[in-house]
């Protein structure tokens, strides 16, 4: 193992906060349906990468406060991104052996993942009107996937994250 | 293009936790669906979500400050000529408002002369604070915002929120220092009305649509016309009266439907206010209602 003492965390810190900030960053209506889930991707790419620092238990903490800034039930995106962080963990041996679009399908279903669980518990408590946009996400992160998971290699290899 | 993601040398022992990676995600699956529970039926979460949206909060401000600084350079860049010409025209502005107010002063006295004589309740000016948008939103299909004032200012769920022009929201969320506002024109959020000229008692919906309001249940031989203003009816508590929530844009008659399609379109810049005015101490809501319940839920089983 390497020594623990300067590990970067402040990297993996910066980044998930860049895209909560992406997550949350206003735009105008049309291209606000077409907003990836950068958080869950960081998280993703994160688990893939250092599965020993970054699971399910920051996966979920990201989730709740994603939670308290979209003003959802505490605990709804939190148990889907723990659920998915989970997936990733289990099956990060394999996916780091795909090409880059060969993972970015099994982004594809991840992101499909969440959004169905987190649709499915506002679908239970309130009547929320069912729209074939609501999986226009799932779409463009995949299409992002490459291009985050480029951005996020270079920064974790020049900047020695481990 | 990379062929594999990471290279061996890169890897790290990856079960270090061995198999503890199931129970870890049975731990908080169990912790999201108590904290779920909790927040749904009993509300007992709401100082938590308080405490946790002062984390939040800076974030939100950051998000915020390009507008702020686009505001502030165009205050500071705009001509003398341009000032001069703004100054001019707010001044009749407020020429013409101030004569509209002699004569509204007359009309209040007037009006709570004759509530003392049919001894009804009189009604309280409410006190009005201004609040400032924070440009921060997340969610495509809910009609939220999220404005800069808390508990701190003396803001409470359910307090209604107005724009120049009329009835935006209301209060949903409070944090400390920021709050989050549901929308009139969310899915979920319905607003009792009344039409201005007749003083007909309606629904107003919110569609999910920034510029449409749908009022259901109307009987097709109901008195309603294109260009109808609605105000707040102040039935259900929650809303005070008489302020302006929307206007009839279009009234369908199918003989084949029990009601009427009607359809308004809110009078509230609801996409472009930056200030918004929270009333204060108007209302307070009627006890039977649950304190944080978004007011007046929808009274049916699904979206027609």
């Amino acid at each position: 193992m390497i020594p623990t003492r300067d590990r970067r965390g402040w990297v993996i810190a910066l980044t998930l906060l860049a895209a909560f900030t992406l997550g949350l960053f206003p735009l105008p209506a049309w291209a606000g349906l077409l907003r990836p889930e950068w958080v869950m991707l960081a998280l993703i790419y994160w688990c893939l990468a250092l599965p020993d620092r970054i699971g399910i238990g920051a996966a979920w903490s990201m989730g709740l406060l994603l939670d308290v800034a979209s003003g959802t039930l505490l605990g709804q995106h939190a148990l889907a991104f723990a659920l998915v962080a989970y997936i990733t963990i289990k099956l990060c041996v394999r996916i780091r052996r795909f090409t880059l679009w060969q993972q970015a399908l099994i982004i594809l279903l991840l992101v499909f993942i969440e959004q169905m669980l987190v649709l499915w518990i506002s679908g239970m408590i309130s009547q929320f009107p069912w729209h074939w946009a609501y999986l226009l996400p799932t779409f463009t992160s995949m299409l992002v996937w490459p291009g985050v998971f480029l951005v996020l290699r270079h920064m974790r290899r020049t900047l020695r994250v481990t | 293009m990379a062929r594999s993601a990471i290279t061996p040398e890169q890897m790290k022992p990856l079960f270090a936790r061995g198999s503890y990676t199931t129970l870890r995600l049975l731990v908080f699956v169990l912790l999201s669906l108590a904290l779920m529970t909790l927040d749904h039926r009993q509300h007992g979460l709401d100082s938590t979500r308080a405490a946790l949206s002062v984390l939040i909060y800076p974030v939100q401000y950051v998000i915020n400050l390009p507008f702020t600084a686009g505001a502030w350079m165009a205050d500071s860049l705009s001509t003398h000529t341009s000032l001069l010409r703004e100054n001019k025209e707010l001044r009749d502005q407020a020429l013409l408002q101030s004569a509209g107010l002699q004569k509204l002063n007359g009309l209040e006295s007037e009006n709570t002369r004759l509530r003392e004589l049919l001894q009804s309740s009189q009604r309280v000016r409410g006190e009005v604070r201004a609040a400032e948008l924070l440009a921060a939103d997340i969610d495509p299909f809910r009609r939220q915002i999220v404005i800069n004032k808390g508990s701190q200012h003396g803001v409470t769920p359910g307090l209604p929120l107005l724009d120049a022009n009329g009835l935006m929201g209301q209060v949903m969320r409070v944090g400390p220092i920021s709050s989050i506002a549901l929308l009139i024109t969310d899915p979920s959020h319905a607003v009792p009305v009344q039409v201005v000229r007749n003083g007909l008692r309606a629904l107003a919906l919110g569609t999910g649509a920034s510029d449409r309001l749908d009022l259901p249940y109307i009987p097709n031989d109901a008195d309603i016309q294109v260009g109808d203003l609605l105000i707040t009816s102040g039935l259900g508590g929650r809303f005070p009266p008489d302020y302006p929530v929307a206007k009839v844009v279009s009234v369908n008659h199918d003989p084949g439907q029990a009601f009427a399609m009607i359809r308004a379109a809110p009078s509230a810049h609801l996409e472009h206010s930056r200030e918004v005015l929270l009333v204060l101490g108007e209302t307070s809501p009627p006890a039977l209602l649950p304190e944080t319940a978004p007011p007046p839920a929808r009274p049916r089983g699904g979206k027609p």
